[in-house]
């Protein structure tokens, strides 16, 4: 069998056929699994903020164990004691929403669990001159309420986001970090737990309420970190942007959150 | 080996030492720079390239008589892609966990040129079977090289080994950490990786002469 492989009206013939046959694979593919993967995803997010508030599986000093997938429905029900929206506005909180009101509400983006609110899409609204949702988790650590803030950015290659829980003055009681593509052994240990722990006991505002954030400091004289008021955690070798990106979006995102702290 | 033929088994050794893709091809480069830090991702990374490289460099050899040769590149990109994304689709669905260790491999094998070579060198004119061996032999010898380099890096930067300290604690100063030893940072940037490369390729080289270029 002698196909003339060279004529133009074959390669034309081929690339269709190929576009059409590998187009409708991955789409087939991409459909079926969809549920599943959707699936992992909202138990991923629910085991994050979990993590953040200190509910977790860590025995060690080196892991992370998240609340099981078996469980962690359970614990987010127990644990998370109440989900609240608030609306961000040109620099005010214009509205708090209840998780049933969220639910009820119509408005672009809301309508589901305040959980699955869309960092990047609601960071794209709060761009175009919308309002935006600020999703928050209340919770309990030793006794005292804490609350969970979902934090996006940029890293080097790609996004990275995180989980930071606050006490009523803004101090870090847990944090999570995660990225969808920074480099194993340098940008992707923001993902270790003696990066994330670092942040633990850290301030993010001074005496008199202004905001400060966190850097990831390089240069910084504090290697073992005990020194928790400097605003400042150690960073990582070979991972300045990363380091970056991760003091970018504490910066960023949680700052938006301190009208509600100060109304406490 | 019964199995395989003296030819077939030279398929599969040939590309780990006096053939190997990185250090004489010399392809493959940028991803052994780059992922090169700690040693765990190196051996994730040579057993995805293993898995894609030898399914690959079939599919593309069970094509080879009925690919026009003027867009061959781009046919073989769209399957060394579309074999890509619906693995990591199903590792998404199925493996989870695994899928989030990868996830940061998945571009680095689409553009490894290592894939690439082979379909062009070798798949393209060979049959599926010997395909196979070839692909399964250049990605053994390239995931040798990473784990090497890997091992350097991961040891005189990070002073751990796939994530356990053997050198003793830097902060604590415990381990040779005591008698003055620090880790060089400077390991853990590409450079270093290029400098390993370039030592292995110069002890290669000066035991066995024949591989010196003119």
């Amino acid at each position: 069998m002698a196909i003339n492989t060279e004529k133009n009206s074959y390669t034309i013939l081929f690339a269709v056929a190929m576009v059409v046959v590998v187009g409708s694979l991955l789409a087939f593919t991409a459909s079926s699994l969809r549920a599943n993967i959707d699936e992992n995803q909202r138990i991923e997010k629910q085991q994050n903020i979990l993590y953040a508030m200190g509910v977790n599986g860590n025995e060690g000093t080196g892991d992370i164990t998240f609340v099981s997938t078996a469980e962690v429905a359970d614990a987010f029900a127990t644990n998370v004691e109440e989900q609240l929206v608030l609306e961000f506005k040109d620099g005010k909180i214009i509205n708090t929403l209840s998780r049933e009101d969220f639910l009820k509400s119509k408005a672009e983006g809301a309508g589901k669990e305040p959980y699955l609110v869309d960092i990047k899409k609601e960071q794209a609204k709060a761009k175009s001159g919308k309002s935006r949702f600020l999703p928050l988790f209340k919770g309990t650590q030793n006794g005292e309420t804490v609350y969970v803030a979902p934090i996006r950015g940029k890293g080097l290659w790609d996004a990275i986001w995180g989980y930071v829980a606050l006490d009523k003055d803004m101090v870090v009681k847990g944090a999570f970090f995660d990225h969808a593509g920074e480099t194993p052994g340098l940008g992707a240990n923001i993902k270790q737990r003696y990066f994330m722990d670092d942040f633990y006991g850290e301030q993010l505002i001074d005496k008199s309420g202004t905001f400060k954030g966190i850097k990831v400091a390089k240069g910084n004289n504090d290697p073992k970190n005990e020194i928790k008021d400097d605003y400042e955690v150690d960073a990582l070798a070979g991972a300045t942007i990363t380091g970056d990106g991760v003091s970018a979006m504490i910066k960023n995102d949680l700052k938006l959150y301190l009208p509600f702290f100060q109304s406490l | 080996m019964g199995l395989l033929s003296k030819k077939d088994t030279k398929l599969i050794t040939d590309p780990l030492a006096d053939n190997n893709p990185i250090t004489i091809q010399v392809l493959g480069i940028c991803s052994a720079l780059a992922i090169t830090a700690e040693l765990k991702a190196s051996i994730v990374m040579g057993i995805a390239v293993l898995f894609v490289l030898g399914v690959g460099n079939v599919v593309i050899s069970l094509m080879r008589n009925i690919i026009p040769s003027k867009i061959r590149i781009i046919v073989q990109l769209i399957v060394v892609a579309s074999l890509v994304i619906i693995v990591d689709q199903v590792l998404k669905a199925f493996a989870f966990e695994l899928s989030k260790t990868l996830s940061v491999f998945i571009g680095l094998i689409i553009t490894n040129c290592i894939i690439m070579g082979r379909f062009e060198a070798f798949a393209l004119g060979n049959g599926p079977w010997k395909s196979f061996l070839d692909g399964i032999g250049n990605a053994l010898g390239y995931a040798v090289i990473l784990i090497i380099v890997g091992f350097f890096r991961e040891l005189l930067g990070s002073g751990t080994l796939l994530g356990i300290p053997v050198l003793g604690d830097p902060i604590e100063q415990t381990g040779v950490y005591s008698i003055g030893y620090e880790n060089n940072g400077f390991m853990l940037m590409p450079p270093m990786a290029l400098i390993i490369v370039g030592l292995i390729i110069w002890v290669q080289r000066s035991r066995n002469k024949a591989l010196i270029e003119d």
